[in-house]
């Protein structure tokens, strides 16, 4: 128990792990390059060490299996904590997930549990190759059975994996890895929100910045950016993203009459599609300007040296900020 | 390439596929139609084929595999297998009926299915298919639970835990996974516990089959793998999923396989013995290829008059599994006339059964799709059963109002 005043994302969900670690024998960790390299990231870092190679386990390259023992291993009673090693690779275990994972308990009346999670890292911003740098977010949050979330800060990537390792539901949970090495506080005495509660990143007046995982950071910049020209923008972290916490971006937007959701995955189909309408009935006659979504084009994932155009940057989300304004 | 290359190709490609499936069909109409003339299948076949009573119902030895039951034992497994195929042929009618929206017939691996299942023993765990009818008899698991999923009033009706016996899975080979992360588990509980997974020839082709064999291995897992080649993947034939025996597959992953008479109720429940008791001590996975033939359609949508020829099936009903082990057990003098009507009055009375509960099965709830969605809730469910609720009681209320006119 402790306060790190300074932790980075990699470090604080490697301190969530060793205390879900800790508090249930029953928790194992999964995935390619886990163990002695302690992932090709390093969050796994000095886990089978001190664990042993029974609970933090080096698997063959095949997610497919990886996913399908995981589903094996609780449906015994166990915990898997998987890794998929990068967002692109997740699909060869999307069958599974999507047909296994997200469905035994509702197929079984409730009879069986399947508390697995499946941590990935995702997004962009990193310079990496193919397949390296995706958010397919959306395409899992579509599917009944799953849970999705996605932290921001240190503190929430410290509680919230602790809290989905901790419940009966298969969670996914992406994290951010271009923010993996920026710090934040963490408190590990806190008591941390629910899982799947939004939080007021910021507070404002003009107008509700909607983001999740590495977008928060870009919001909240652009909110300063917008402060000097005499903007107050809300922002809102949603941390989860199945369920939404529709409630929090109500309130915000009822507020403020104007929302712009921010977020790296494609825009089209994307969770800004969802939040856009889901608030357009929500708030309907709050609203002073359409809902207005940044996000990635509906193009593959560009090679490395386009990526700053692909993705959402500050210029981007201030632009569609002052179109928002302008109604 | 022109449109009409494209055209002229793609009807060049439709032809060769028919003269292969013809080919393929006729070169699988010699290999029984041999069997039956010289009591053998072909020579390389039989050198690797379990077999401890013949289709004539004779018994022989196996130098790898031998079982001594009892007259009682022996009597049971007669009965498990009547008892099965009278509980499937009767689905099978209540799918005629209109009461099933489908079946998935067993009819010709009752053997198979009874062998494996009875060498399990309680706390073995089982994951199938969605033809596993004969062990789910065997676990015990009421088989009117398993006729839910098949009215569509559930997607499996039963809880796994109570007989160690896995919903139906209907993705080909998906469980084959699941078993083997359950094994995993096993191992690490230091039980002596098996795990069994159960597919088809088809799922043999699946990724997630050789994922299974990758992953058991490398771990040592206590897992069997019981294939029952049914000879049937649908419509194609075993040849368009493999060209090595399926048993063979093994070897390559690095643990035993091994071939045994999928109708033989005595070698499947020998070898399938064999392979638990390697896995309880830490000898890892095996796998068994029971080579059996699917006699019914690959469900009640299927016509097999299409793609193949009765012959084939006259020729396996010579082998049939029920009629080799009565033989037997008639010649040996175990089973009197008193005897074999009573299982035949069981028999039918298990059929009223099964018709009376299907029959008598109700819709779900409604509200049953908001249902264990999740196990911890989730804020969006709750909306929409709330609001499905509200859409549902504003017909009430206009009832209530109609009436009041």
């Amino acid at each position: 128990m402790a306060v790190f005043e300074k932790i980075t994302i990699a470090k604080a969900i490697n301190e969530s792990l060793r205390a879900s670690m800790e508090a249930d024998p029953k928790v194992l960790v999964m995935g390619e390059d886990v163990g002695k390299l302690g992932g090709v990231f390093r969050v796994t870092d000095g886990l089978q060490k001190d664990f042993g190679e029974d609970r933090v386990i080096d698997t063959p390259l095949a997610e497919s299996g990886i996913v399908g023992t995981a589903i094996g291993m609780a449906l015994r009673g166990y915990r898997p904590v998987v890794e998929i090693q990068f967002d692109g690779f997740v699909f060869p275990a999307y069958d599974q997930i999507v047909t296994q994972l997200a469905k035994m308990h509702a197929r079984a009346l409730g009879k069986v549990k399947v508390p697995v999670v499946i941590r990935i890292p995702y997004a962009g911003g990193i310079g990496a190759v193919e397949h390296h740098s995706e958010s397919p977010e959306a395409l899992f949050a579509h599917v009944a059975g799953l849970k999705i979330v996605s932290p921001s800060n240190s503190s929430d990537a410290y509680w919230m994996l602790q809290q989905a390792i901790a419940g009966d539901d298969p969670v996914i949970y992406f994290e951010p890895k271009r923010r993996y090495h920026d710090k934040s506080r963490l408190d590990t005495e806190s008591i941390p929100d629910p899982l799947h509660k939004a939080r007021i990143a910021r507070t404002g007046a003009d107008l509700t910045l909607a983001a999740y995982g590495p977008m928060v950071k870009v919001c909240q910049d652009v909110a300063n950016v917008a402060a000097e020209e005499g903007k107050s923008l809300e922002v809102v972290d949603l941390r989860s993203l199945s369920p939404i916490d529709f409630d929090t971006v109500q309130s915000s937007v009822q507020k403020t009459g104007r929302l712009v959701v921010v977020h790296e995955a494609p825009v089209f189909f994307g969770a800004g599609a969802e939040i856009a309408a889901r608030i357009t009935e929500r708030c309907f006659y709050h609203l002073e300007a359409p809902v207005l979504r940044v996000g990635g084009f509906h193009s593959p994932y560009p090679p490395s040296r386009l990526e700053d155009e692909y993705l959402p940057g500050l210029d981007r989300v201030l632009d569609a900020v002052d179109r928002a304004l302008a109604y | 390439m022109t449109v009409e290359g494209t055209a002229q190709r793609k009807n060049a490609r439709g032809s060769s596929k028919r003269t292969t499936a013809k080919k393929a069909t006729s070169a699988k109409k010699a290999s029984p139609a041999k069997a039956r003339n010289s009591g053998r299948p072909d020579e390389a076949e039989q050198d690797q084929l379990v077999q401890l009573l013949t289709p004539e119902g004779k018994r022989i030895e196996h130098p790898d595999y031998s079982i001594d039951l009892s007259a009682e034992e022996l009597r049971g497994l007669y009965r498990d297998m009547v008892l099965t195929r009278k509980f499937d042929a009767e689905a099978t009618t209540l799918q005629r009926q209109g009461e099933l929206g489908l079946w998935a017939s067993l009819l010709g691996q009752e053997a198979a299915q009874i062998g494996s299942g009875r060498a399990l023993r309680d706390d073995d765990y089982v994951f199938p298919t969605y033809r596993e009818h004969g062990v789910a008899w065997c676990r015990g698991v009421d088989p009117t639970n398993l006729l839910g999923m098949f009215r569509g009033v559930n997607h499996g009706g039963w809880d796994p835990n109570s007989n160690n016996f896995h919903l139906y899975t209907i993705v080909i080979g998906s469980q084959t996974l699941h078993a083997t992360g359950y094994a995993m588990g096993v191992q690490k509980d230091g039980a002596d516990s098996a795990v069994i997974a159960y597919f088809g020839d088809g799922a043999s082709s699946q990724g997630d089959v050789a994922e299974s064999f990758t992953f058991s291995a490398v771990y040592n897992a206590p897992v069997v793998f019981f294939c029952q080649n049914n000879q049937w993947a649908i419509s194609e034939p075993t040849e368009k999923q493999t060209r090595v025996p399926l048993y063979q597959r093994a070897r390559g992953f690095g643990f035993p396989g091994v071939r045994v008479d999928g109708n033989d109720v005595l070698a499947c429940l020998a070898v399938t013995k064999a392979a638990l008791e390697r896995a309880r001590t830490g000898q890892g996975p095996m796998l068994i290829e029971a080579f059996t033939y699917r006699m019914g359609a690959h469900t009640t949508s299927d016509d097999p008059t299409k793609y193949r020829e009765d012959e084939e099936r006259v020729a396996w009903e010579a082998k049939d599994p029920i009629l080799r082990l009565r033989t037997y057990l008639e010649a040996e003098g175990l089973v009197d006339e008193a005897y074999l009507a009573s299982i035949d009055e069981e028999s039918e009375a298990l059929g009223k059964r099964v018709r009376d509960a299907v029959r008598a099965m109700p819709d779900p709830d409604d509200m049953a799709i908001f249902e264990n969605v999740y196990a911890d809730g989730h804020a969006l469910v709750d909306e929409e059963r709330a609001q499905f609720a509200a859409y549902q009681a504003s017909f009430a209320d206009a009832d209530a109002a109609a009436e009041g006119n």
